[in-house]
């Protein structure tokens, strides 16, 4: 039982990273239907951007902020500007696959410049347990949880609380309209890419002390944000939420009680079946095609 | 005056091809270049420094050593070009590959040339295969898992052992042979874990090694997964001993997993660090001469060719047909041959029996706590 349990709060941390980097995969897409195969990249790539700050002299918690502003300008406004608005106009397909071309090209730039070995990346949170319920749970999973939990509270409270807020739903759901009632459209879209790159980056600073900074390490995080957006509901923010933590539980039930062998397979499989019996996923609303 | 001189340099191409016909031929084919560079050049360079030191000596049966070397550029194709053609200038003995698949795709070249190849590769498959003229300079993972169950079962006195390994050729391999000596010495083994190459969550898979609540664990995977494992069997405070191989306590490990590698144990082979006064002596001359410290591919390159003097002087001949007959069953010990740095036995299959070296990560360092004896 103890077992469960602590197999329980892995879950949840690493289900709280997956929720992040899934709730970028859906603001794009509503925004701009723009679908991110290069998220995963995304996540992967701040952590080098940080420790080459670090490289050059600058301490961590700069390095820190020195890596998101970056990344917000790299991730989010060069993306937007130099790939998605040329491709944009190309249809779903072409940006998709544009997408995917940037995520080999991110990964092969991080080998050749950085290394193809990994690296250690230093942790925000300090090592050591604490007693939850009686059981031993590591500061780390705790952190994470929390960091995350935060992040998805503002960005809830962002969009539905404030007129800025209102401002990018209403650009998301119908911008034609939007437009005419004197939204600023298209800087609410950049600000999505800007939140994007926002999650992607402190995702990151997360993730990589226990996965460790390597330019392949993007891969695994990609498809399971992917996977934990469909199930949970590609146009719902709570959706790719509860569908990240769901997805992190069950990686690690899957991997400690069916087997380790077919862990990958799981999430998969469920997947599928959520796709043959709730193909708006499990939070998701059932939309028409835009196009 | 022409005549003269016209005689003159007949007389220098006689005698110098007489030189030639005189010299003991070897040929290398090494990684010089691509992925396993170091694992190469090391190699080379051991190989550069013993033929410098028996030459200064007067050679083997008062015949010079010469090697030719190429580059596999770390590629099974080009290697395998590359050992034929070597094997058509008809060397006595081939030296190299030392990636094991480079040696896996050349090794039956050199059998049907009837050459004796002196290699780097440790999968385990690799002499398993009948080929009766491959020889190891290092163990494979039938000889040192072995002595890690050995390890386990003296040493940490673990009655029950939780196993976790990658699921690929090396893992798989390491795995099988273990798991069954721990139960031939009367080791339970509690948990047998799989896991996949590139994994980054192990936090399931300790969970099981916790449930189990085994004395020892047992860690097969490569760096970077073991510096994972290594930070989550920490996070999730299980305290049973750590045990592995190369792969668990090498610097890389030390780097990537901080304070978590501390206390972890592994066996190795060959290492610079080692507590033989030969091997120091060794590692004093290489650095001397090459300006940096050889990891224990410059030993294995060095070994080679001692192997090669010895078991020459041993037949007393050159006979390139004889050659792996002779070494298949050869003890060379140390003290006749000081070359050789440590005692070691050949068997029929051309793997090797020696003493190895119990090292422990302690505050970050590698550690040599224990000398491993030979098996038989």
């Amino acid at each position: 039982m103890s077992n469960l349990f602590d197999l329980l709060v892995a879950g949840l941390a690493t289900g709280a990273i997956y929720a992040l980097v899934a709730v970028g995969f859906t603001l794009l897409w509503q925004t701009s239907q723009t679908i991110n195969f290069a998220q995963g990249e995304f996540v992967m790539l701040p952590a080098f951007l940080m420790l080459a700050a670090m490289h050059v002299g600058a301490p961590f918690w700069l390095a820190i902020i020195l890596g998101i502003l970056l990344s917000m300008i790299l991730l989010g406004l060069a993306f937007k500007m130099l790939l998605v608005d040329p491709m944009m106009r190309h249809g779903v397909l072409p940006l998709a696959i544009a997408t995917m071309a940037l995520a080999i090209g991110i990964k092969e730039a991080v080998k050749q410049f950085f290394s193809a070995e990994a690296s250690p990346f230093p942790s925000i949170v300090p090592t050591g347990d604490i007693s939850v319920l009686g059981h031993a749970v590591s500061l780390q999973s705790i952190g994470v949880l929390v960091v995350a939990i935060l992040a998805v509270f503002g960005l809830t409270t962002l969009l539905n609380r404030t007129s800025l807020g209102h401002q990018m739903q209403a650009a998301a759901q119908n911008p034609t309209v939007a437009r005419i009632i004197g939204v600023p459209v298209e800087r609410m879209i950049l600000l999505t890419f800007l939140i994007n790159a926002f999650l992607v980056a402190l995702a990151s600073l997360l993730i990589t002390p226990i996965y460790l900074a390597k330019f392949s390490s993007g891969e695994v995080l990609g498809q399971a944000a992917f996977i934990a957006a469909i199930v949970g509901g590609f146009n719902q923010v709570r959706g790719a939420i509860a569908g990240g933590l769901l997805i992190g539980v069950l990686d690690n039930l899957a991997a400690s009680y069916v087997s380790t062998q077919y862990r990958a397979a799981v999430p998969l499989i469920f997947l599928i079946v959520v796709i043959l019996f709730r193909p708006q996923g499990l939070l998701g609303r059932a939309e028409e095609r835009t196009v | 005056m022409k005549s003269t001189l016209l005689v003159g340099a007949l007389l220098t191409a006689i005698t110098t091809t007489g030189a030639f016909a005189q010299a003991i031929k070897l040929a290398d084919v090494a990684e010089l270049s691509g992925g396993g560079a170091t694992v190469g050049t090391n190699w080379k360079n051991g190989i550069d420094l013993a033929i410098e030191e028996i030459n200064a000596k007067g050679g083997v049966l008062g015949r010079k050593l010469e090697v030719t070397h190429a580059d596999s550029q770390s590629n099974p194709g080009v290697a395998r070009a590359q050992v034929q053609k070597a094997l058509d200038a008809e060397p006595y003995v081939l030296l190299g590959p030392g990636y094991s698949g480079s040696v896996k795709v050349t090794a039956p070249l050199a059998a049907e040339a009837g050459i004796a190849q002196i290699m780097g590769g440790e999968a385990a498959e690799l002499t398993q295969a009948g080929n009766k003229f491959l020889f190891r300079t290092s163990f494979g993972q039938q000889s040192s898992m072995p002595k890690v169950a050995k390890y386990i079962h003296d040493d940490m006195k673990a009655k029950s052992v939780a196993v976790v390994w990658v699921n690929n050729d090396f893992g798989r391999g390491g795995r099988d042979v273990v798991i069954k000596e721990l139960e031939r010495l009367g080791s339970k083994v509690v948990a047998d874990l799989s896991t996949e190459a590139g994994q980054a969550d192990f936090a399931a898979d300790v969970g099981k090694i916790k449930a189990a609540n085994p004395d020892a664990v047992f860690v097969y995977l490569n760096e970077e997964e073991s510096a994972r494992i290594l930070k989550e069997l920490k996070r999730q405070g299980v305290t049973a001993p750590l045990m592995g191989e190369t792969t668990l306590i090498g610097q890389k490990v030390i780097e990537l997993a901080g304070d978590a590698a501390n206390g972890a144990r592994g066996h190795v082979g060959l290492t610079t660090d080692a507590p033989v006064d030969l091997i120091k002596g060794f590692r004093d001359r290489f650095s001397k001469k090459y300006n940096y410290v050889p990891d224990h591919n410059g030993l294995k390159g060095y070994l080679a060719v001692y192997m090669v003097k010895a078991t020459t002087e041993k037949m007393g001949k050159v006979d390139p047909k004889a050659f792996a007959d002779t070494l298949h069953g050869l003890t060379i010990k140390a003290a006749d041959e000081p070359g050789i740095l440590m005692d070691v036995t050949f068997d029929a299959n051309g793997d090797i029996d020696r003493q190895s070296f119990l090292v422990e990560v302690v505050e970050g360092k590698q550690v040599v706590k224990q000398v491993l004896p030979k098996m038989k």
